[in-house]
């Protein structure tokens, strides 16, 4: 093969491969408008609603306790660690707890959950996809968008800020055990510290990231199993794309919302 | 619904890229009878049943089903219109995450307003004309057999009493004294629903019990009818690859 067969053969992968991308991101903006048209035509299944938000939600607290607990004693053993040269250690309860509001507790959560039920998604949606059980729903009249992946979409928004706001709270308990417990910073020094520190702003902001995140972990979830093709083996493959980019997607999307809040709040 | 038809394709072609799936489709079928549409794989059976469903649409030409266009109806109006069809897949498709009882249950739930009570009366009745005993009701499709999967499905697909009925290899993967029964139980429900004029359409290539239960036969190939015609014609049917066909 000469060199020009070659680059000729290289510029065509390379073609494919971006018409495939931009075919990809095509067929999601796609499903997620159909999501939001169906989201908002009757009949509402709160029945199905509720179920997704205790699966989400009450399913994963053992989780978020674990992470969160640990999350904030560690936070704030490495604070200690840092500050103490300086004599700043009384300084842990706010760095802790504001870390914990804008970013440990939305971004955590999101991870968790991402990894926990956008899998679970993913997994449920892409086997009854190759079992047929999506094309029944459908020969019923069933749109299978309403019925399967708006549940999933708003029980994933509405469970996310309230696992945030869990984690935010065990995780300053967590810290409260190291500084107040271990480390023998005075009690009303530490809490005090947090009052002249924090503001509802920064929960706020938290609590926004958390929404937006429980989102497009839904979406992302919902989509990766509406599109699986292929058997068994399509089911771990949509699965797997699932988690990756519904914790990309927390971690990128978390840059830019931390930009956008920081000028509103 | 008076006309003779139940399901008509007129001049209807269907292409996906470049590939041609089905090409100039003219033919009825007819209302409350049984009819096989057969052909090998590839023929085109699956694509020819999606658009009786308005799952898939024609490149062009119209398909008839019930007296209505289905590739004239809007998206809304398309789903309403799937409620006259009943379907047995080929491996069930029974919702995995609820019971027996309760797949049978779900378009009662979906679509009526009747009371719990009702629907386990309902449910159970149709149960019972299936042949599954109330004390499997309870389990779920991972604890069925094949065989009673498919008449779970069977259930599921009368329970808004439709007026077709459409089975797609209803009895692939069965042993020959199950797919015999499952047969059966489709020309009996056949027989209990025919006065209103309830259609049976399966998808098969099963030519023997094709050959047994059938009222009609549509042969395809290569996304043509070859064929349409009553079973005794068919089995004397002199075109060469439906006597290939016969003599498997």
């Amino acid at each position: 093969m000469n060199l020009k067969a070659i680059a000729e053969a290289r510029v065509t992968d390379l073609g494919e491969n971006i018409l495939k991308h931009l075919q990809g991101l095509g067929e999601f903006t796609n499903f997620t408008f159909r999501t939001l048209f169906w989201t908002f035509k009757p009949p509402f299944r709160f029945r199905l609603l509720f179920d997704q938000i205790y699966f989400m939600g009450n399913k994963s607290i053992f989780i978020i306790f674990l992470t969160s607990i640990f999350t904030g004693a560690v936070f704030a053993f490495q604070i200690y660690l840092g500050f103490k040269a300086i004599n700043a250690d009384s300084f842990i309860g706010p760095i802790v707890t504001i870390a914990l509001a804008k970013e440990l507790a939305p971004v955590l959560s999101g991870l968790v959950v991402a990894g926990r039920c956008g899998a679970a998604m993913a997994a449920q949606i892409g086997s009854m996809k190759v079992t047929e059980q999506i094309d029944a729903l459908e020969v019923m009249g069933i749109n299978s968008y309403q019925y399967l992946a708006v549940p999933r979409i708003l029980g994933a928004t509405l469970a996310m800020p309230l696992l945030s706001a869990i984690f935010l709270l065990i995780g300053y308990w967590g810290s409260w055990l190291i500084g107040v417990k271990v480390i023998q910073i005075d009690e009303i020094l530490y809490t005090q510290k947090i009052s002249d520190f924090m503001r509802l702003g920064m929960v706020a902001e938290g609590l926004i990231k958390a929404t937006v995140f429980g989102y497009l972990i839904g979406i992302i979830g919902t989509y990766h199993g509406f599109t699986v093709t292929g058997g068994a083996e399509g089911v771990g493959r949509g699965t797997n794309m699932a988690v990756v980019w519904g914790m990309i997607t927390v971690l990128v999307v978390d840059f830019f919302l931390t930009s956008f809040l920081a000028r509103i709040l | 619904m008076t006309g003779k038809y139940a399901v008509e394709f007129r001049n209807v072609s269907k292409n996906f890229g470049d590939s041609v799936i089905l090409r100039d489709l003219n033919f009825g079928i007819q209302r409350g009878k049984i009819t096989t549409i057969l052909g090998f794989s590839g023929a085109g059976k699956t694509t020819l049943m999606k658009h009786i469903l308005g799952l898939v649409m024609p490149t062009s030409g119209d398909v008839i089903v019930l007296d209505q266009t289905v590739n004239h109806l809007g998206e809304l109006a398309l789903r309403e219109f799937r409620t006259n069809f009943g379907m047995v897949f080929q491996y069930a498709a029974l919702f995995d995450f609820l019971s027996s009882f309760e797949n049978v249950a779900f378009p009662l739930r979906e679509f009526t307003k009747l009371s719990e009570e009702e629907i386990r009366s309902k449910v159970m009745s149709l149960l019972d004309s299936v042949g599954i005993l109330p004390e499997a009701a309870k389990r779920l499709p991972s604890e069925l057999s094949g065989g009673m999967r498919k008449r779970v499905g069977l259930a599921r697909g009368l329970a808004l009493d439709p007026h077709i009925m459409l089975y797609d290899e209803p009895t692939s993967g069965l042993d020959p004294i199950t797919t015999h029964t499952v047969y059966d139980l489709m020309r009996d429900t056949q027989r209990r629903n025919e006065h209103r004029g309830f259609t049976s359409i399966i998808i098969s290539h099963d030519i023997h019990a094709t050959l047994k239960y059938s009222d009609y036969i549509v042969f395809m190939e290569k996304g043509r009818v070859v064929e349409h015609l009553d079973v005794e014609n068919f089995k004397k049917s002199e075109n060469p690859v439906i006597r290939r066909f016969l003599e498997l």
